[in-house]
């Protein structure tokens, strides 16, 4: 139940998807307001504490998720060839995409080699800085991988969908359901 | 003898060359050793200031005590080293909100003129562009000292400051308090003899 199977996925690989996907959701719809908000704003310090805060957590988490899933077995692919090539390559760039996005906005914040505070719990040290104008390129990059997760992200869930309601394949249950890991196919 | 008439003459030269502190010279200025600052200084909602600092530029001067009308001074500083020791702020003066190094990397300065005002002192003339806006402005400057360094090279060092009102380079301050819409330029450096 824990662990993934040929099957499906244990709990800790769905839970780290769904956090994660509501994460990263709700870190760019944070992200995206807040880059708008004026200087007089109550929360124009307040909002980049708690995306710099959630995000370092995410990019922790993901390091974790990345290292369960490397020694963790993956569920078989559903599909034809061609579209069972698509599935890895789509998510060879999803993580890809996340971890550009998570380590850029990291770089903007550590560019004077300062450390970025958690929630005042702990301090993620600045491991890499003063880079050649690094803040403002780690920002330019940050913005655009993060608009480029969104939208391979929904194409994501659409290729969820067209398995899940057009072919009938398991790919969308076995997201959620952790037991279908422990039949056999 | 003609060689010792040489010699003497190179020798009482050498003499008085050292003795002369004026001597007509382009010096570039101290970027190896980095003597050379260019700051600014602005209020922050009149609670305090912000310093800020550039931290890559170059530049190259004349100065020559006998004529110093002569005086001259250029310099070019990358836009985007700025460092006001908090990234996401230098980021956000970086950003087409107020800077736009994207658009506008370099600040230049040129003078036209210099006027001596008394021993060791002057107004620097010239044209500064910056945010791609060129505007004349008057910097009052001291030379600070000059002679031979231990180092083995002759080098002049100078200091000046003056305000400038951010709308003339058409950097728009109109969100913030008045007290926010000019800031301190603050310049210093060595220049090395060439």
């Amino acid at each position: 139940m824990w662990r993934n199977t040929q099957s499906g996925w244990g709990i800790i690989s769905i839970l780290f998807h769904w956090l994660s996907a509501l994460t990263i959701v709700g870190l760019f719809v944070l992200g995206w307001w807040m880059t708008d908000l004026g200087y007089y704003d109550a929360w124009y310090n307040q909002a980049p504490w708690v995306h710099r805060s959630i995000g370092i957590l995410l990019m922790l988490a993901t390091f974790a998720r990345l290292g369960w899933r490397l020694i963790q077995p993956t569920p078989h692919a559903e599909g034809n060839r061609l579209e069972r090539l698509a599935a890895h390559v789509g998510h060879i760039a999803l993580y890809a995409l996340l971890l550009l996005v998570l380590v850029s906005g990291y770089l903007i914040s550590t560019a004077n080699g300062r450390g970025i505070s958690v929630f005042g719990w702990f301090d993620m040290p600045a491991l890499l800085h003063g880079l050649p104008n690094q803040a403002s390129l780690a920002g330019d990059v940050h913005w655009y991988s993060a608009i480029a997760l969104m939208l391979l992200a929904a194409g994501h869930a659409g290729a969820a969908c067209i398995h899940h309601w057009r072919y009938r394949h398991t790919t969308l249950r076995r997201m959620v359901n952790p037991k279908i890991s422990q039949q056999r196919h | 003898m003609m060689k010792k008439t040489m010699f003497a003459t190179a020798m009482a030269a050498a003499a008085i060359v050292p003795l002369s502190q004026a001597q007509a010279a382009d010096y570039q200025i101290d970027i190896e050793g980095q003597h050379a600052f260019v700051q600014f200084k602005i209020n922050h909602l009149g609670f305090s200031y912000i310093l800020g600092s550039f931290e890559e530029f170059d530049g190259q001067f004349y100065y020559d005590a006998d004529d110093l009308d002569a005086s001259s001074v250029e310099m070019e500083v990358q836009v985007n080293s700025l460092n006001t020791n908090h990234a996401e702020r230098d980021r956000h003066f970086l950003s087409s909100d107020f800077l736009n190094a994207s658009e506008y990397p370099t600040a230049t300065f040129t003078s036209t003129g210099f006027e001596s005002t008394g021993e060791n002192e002057g107004v620097v003339t010239g044209e500064l562009t910056l945010h791609g806006e060129t505007q004349e402005i008057e910097m009052p400057v001291t030379l600070m000292g000059e002679g031979d360094d231990p180092w083995g090279n002759y080098r002049a060092g100078f200091e000046g400051s003056t305000m400038l009102t951010l709308s003339d380079f058409g950097i728009d301050m109109s969100d913030f308090p008045e007290a926010m819409h000019e800031l301190e330029l603050y310049v210093t450096f060595e220049g090395i003899r060439q």
